[in-house]
């Protein structure tokens, strides 16, 4: 019987094996060598598919704090202002603004003839609605602080308002990016329950079509968008829980658009189909690392041994090791290339006699050679937290123990959960040292960081920093609203924050996106590419996703 | 048999409780709360007043006792809350993920039975045969596989070299514009891959242990006597030996339930498929208390009913097994 059924399986077998051993070994992806023409004109149609590892947790932008949130809300709202291509402030929902000569008030021309997407129109009592909503107590808004500035908020008519702030507050233009909420549809709802989260109702390029739980998330062009319908007809969203799956998800052709590792943009995607088919980039992305002491902890009082830890370290050998050189070093807390970054300062080359040097000046030597620094008898050891999950800040640690290691000094990693991190570790100060990332915003206010004011459980200036000067300086900050005056303020704080390193700053990586070569008119710049989606087109002849095809609705 | 049923429906009432309470001052006392995933990313974003007051907005700046008396009086009136993540009510959200799950590890298990009966039951009788020997090997490659590993290369072969197979999701983009065969041909081909792989450690597992129960089976004096007395070898085989060997499997499968959901979290993660082992993961993962508590509180319904189920069930197959006694 054996016998007979090896008989009957042997030719279906030996085609199987003949169909599939090429496949294995010799395919080419599909759809490699397509011409995908730089030069067409732009039209309307097609879809662009991009992903995240997780749904977004509510579409209502004045109570969402996920990155996931403001990326889609960005496609449906919009606030009075935006920032431009080049991170300056231009009118979004405002057509012009006025800001008094001492910053305290500011009054909005707002746009006539602007419709929310259930074709309602918006007025300034909207805008007032918003306000009132965010500094609401019972509002779970984490975006109170700048509204709460407000002295009063007076509708003039339906397209004018005026705000006017107890002191001069300059972020105040740059807070009403804010998106701007429908009061028609809000106004008799509690925020942390509606639908609306889910069912939201905005002004912007596209309108929310369906979200589908753990899934995907559609959005179609608005055809009565204020300023002009966007290209792309359709914005889906797909929730791919596992970042290696958004990769092989691409390689399928399932998704457009998607933020590629270092180690995918320089290695993974050097091949034939991914030249073929995608286009890839590279810039600062607005986010820096550093490594952060716990200045109530005796080791790191001293200013000495914070400037020899900075010279023990060698950020550029990090960023080519543990970022495939995809960054640059950092030297303080602003944005690279905006203008409150001062361009004078040079980061520390590495040194290990200099930083020895200062190390004996803080009184710590190695008297017993045994190769480690120690003072009044105790060895020079510290634990570095991380947060688990982050390969990138886990070769990093493992490179910056390695190097200070050389200069005596033994560094321990401990990789823990976020959650934990956070609230047990960080929130409580019970850590000696912290590897962790800051996101930037183009505003250079970052006075909840630095403050001296800022360092109860739970702030933000959790490493215990404090300096009079730094603190004067950041209050100046807010009050002065002439640029180059702000800017003085903001470079001196710089240099200050360099020499005093109450931070390692370490890097500012580099966001790496890879985008279908059939998307057109993608102008990288200063804030990314994203800045101007809804000019982006697919010639007629290259879209993907067609009427011919039914996709979608 | 109903006296009995009943019987340990009430008894199961105190076990629940007590799994409700360890669980919920568990998950209470571990480090992290779901306020500081909320509001420690973003400097504009944080304040201690703002902790404060979506501390006190939660309810959870109340003594643990008095929260979880404010649960169980909720849970009496099956309210199970809202969602702190996203304001959702907690039974929304279970109801729009636990079908998918259900269905795949359904259908699983279905599989594996249906694969790992025989395989089992062969493997016995022809004892260290060539098919023992071959399904032996393969049987522990199956063991050694990680299941996420085993998820990529099938979908990088399939998904991506063959373009076979969908690697993301339950549906295609184009599902709504689908015909009801195309719709049902569209689920098939995006579960094919999740399902093998939730199958393919349950089908190694349940194979040898058929396979061992069988050979015990086998060796009983009962076996003898039916060969003794003439019987042809299938009856022997069929009748006799594998019913009686796969008895112990009805109570494995009872016990196998939160196994299960445990065991979807994988799949679900690597495959994108939005179930409940995804939302459990997601939810301990933000300290979301009201959907970890139902999930859990769930979990242990499931378990619970499970046992009783195999026990009925086995009174049912094993007409010696008696509970009114």
């Amino acid at each position: 019987m054996l016998r007979s059924l090896k008989r009957y399986l042997a030719r279906p077998l030996v085609f199987l094996a003949a169909f599939l051993l090429p496949c294995l070994f010799g395919c080419s992806l599909k759809s490699a060598g397509i011409d995908y023409a730089p030069d067409n004109l732009p039209a309307n149609g097609d879809c662009l598919v991009t992903a995240s590892i997780a749904d977004p947790i509510t579409l209502i932008p004045i109570v969402a704090s996920d990155s996931v949130s403001h990326e889609l809300c960005s496609l449906l709202y919009n606030g009075l202002v935006r920032y431009d291509k080049d991170l300056n402030i231009i009118g979004d929902l405002c057509l012009s603004w006025e800001m008094s000569r001492d910053g305290g008030e500011i009054t909005f021309i707002l746009r006539d003839g602007v419709k929310w997407h259930d074709g309602a129109p918006f007025t300034a009592e909207d805008v007032l609605f918003t306000y009132q909503s965010l500094i609401d107590p019972k509002t779970k808004t984490a975006y109170s602080g700048d509204f709460n500035r407000i002295e009063s908020f007076r509708v003039i008519n339906p397209y004018k308002i005026k705000i006017s702030y107890y002191s001069p507050f300059a972020p105040a233009l740059s807070s009403w990016t804010m998106p701007i909420i429908p009061r028609h549809i809000l106004q008799n709802e509690d925020l942390s329950l509606t639908k609306f989260a889910r069912q939201p109702v905005g002004t912007g390029a596209y309108k929310f079509v369906k979200w589908i739980t753990g899934q995907q998330i559609i959005l179609k062009a608005n055809e009565d968008y204020f300023k002009k319908r966007p290209y792309i007809d359709y914005y889906i969203y797909r929730v791919i829980p596992d970042p290696s799956t958004m990769f092989l998800e691409l390689q399928a052709g399932g998704i457009d658009f998607m933020g590629l590792s270092p180690l995918q943009y320089k290695r993974q995607t050097q091949n034939d189909y991914f030249r073929a088919c995608f286009n890839k980039y590279s810039y600062s992305s607005s986010g820096y690392t550093y490594l952060g002491y716990n200045l109530r902890d005796i080791k790191f009082k001293d200013k000495r041994v914070r400037q020899a830890l900075d010279l023990a370290v060698d950020k550029q050998s990090i960023i080519d090791g543990a970022l495939l050189g995809l960054g640059r070093i950092c030297t303080g807390p602003f944005l690279p290339g905006s203008w409150a970054y001062n361009k004078d300062i040079i980061p520390r080359p590495r040194d290990i006699t200099a930083a020895l040097r200062l190390l004996a000046q803080a009184g710590w030597s190695d008297t017993d050679g045994d190769g480690v620094i120690d003072k009044d008898g105790v060895d020079f050891e510290f634990c570095l937290l991380i947060n688990q999950g982050n390969n990138l800040r886990e070769y990093a640690a493992q490179m910056i123990q390695q190097q200070l290691k050389e200069a005596g000094i033994v560094m321990r990693i401990k990789p823990m959960e976020w959650s934990v991190l956070l609230g047990e570790f960080i929130n409580k100060k019970k850590f000696e040292a912290v590897l962790m990332g800051w996101g930037l915003s183009p505003d250079p206010d970052c006075l909840d960081i630095w403050h001296s004011s800022k360092t109860r459980e739970g702030e933000f200036n959790f490493i215990s920093y404090k300096n009079e000067e730094v603190d004067y300086l950041f209050d100046q900050g807010r009050l002065i609203i002439d640029r180059p005056a702000r800017a003085r303020v903001y470079h001196r704080i710089h240099s200050i924050l360099h020499e005093e390193q109450p931070y390692m700053f370490l890097w500012v990586e580099d966001s790496l996106p890879i985008i279908h070569k059939r998307f057109k008119n993608i102008k990288p710049s200063l804030s990314g590419i994203r800045h101007n989606f809804t000019e982006w087109y697919v010639p007629e002849e290259q879209q993907k996703y067609g009427p011919r095809q039914k996709v979608l609705l | 048999m109903r006296r009995y049923i009943i019987r340990r429906i009430i008894l199961a009432i105190p076990t629940i409780i007590g799994i409700t309470l360890i669980s919920f001052i568990v998950i209470h006392l571990a480090p992290g709360n779901p306020v500081d995933g909320m509001t420690m990313l973003d400097p504009k974003a944080s304040s201690f007043e703002l902790k404060q007051k979506l501390m006190a907005q939660y309810g959870l700046d109340s003594p643990i006792h008095k929260q979880y008396l404010n649960w169980v009086r909720r849970i009496i009136n099956f309210d199970f809350g809202v969602s702190y993540r996203d304001g959702q009510k907690v039974m929304v959200k279970i109801a729009e993920r636990a079908p998918i799950t259900l269905f795949i590890n359904g259908l699983s298990v279905l599989l594996i039975l249906l694969i790992a009966i025989p395989i089992g039951a062969a493997g016995a009788v022809k004892c260290n045969g060539l098919f023992d020997r071959l399904t032996t090997i393969i049987v522990f490659i199956g063991f050694a596989f990680p299941g996420f590993w085993l998820a990529l290369l099938l979908m990088s072969f399939f998904g991506i070299r063959l373009g076979w197979l969908p690697i993301q999701g339950i549906v295609s983009l184009d599902f709504d514009t689908l015909t009801m065969a195309g719709k049902a041909a569209d689920i098939a081909r995006h579960l094919a891959l999740p399902v093998f792989v939730s199958c393919a450690g349950g089908i190694a597992g349940m194979s040898r242990y058929v396979r061992n129960s069988m050979l015990e089976v086998l060796r009983k004096d009962y076996i003898k006597m039916a060969r003794a007395k003439g019987l042809k070898e299938r009856d022997v085989i069929y009748k006799h030996a594998l019913k009686n060997a796969i008895l112990p499997v009805i109570t494995i499968l009872g016990l196998a339930v939160p196994g299960l959901i445990g065991g979807s979290v994988i799949f679900e993660s690597v495959f994108g498929i939005p179930g409940m082992g995804r939302l459990f993961y997601e939810s301990a993962m933000s300290r979301d208390y009201p959907v970890i508590m139902a999930v859990l509180v769930i979990g242990a319904l499931l378990t619970l009913a499970g046992n009783i189920l195999a026990d009925i069930v086995y009174s049912l197959a094993d007409p010696r097994v008696k509970y009114d006694k």
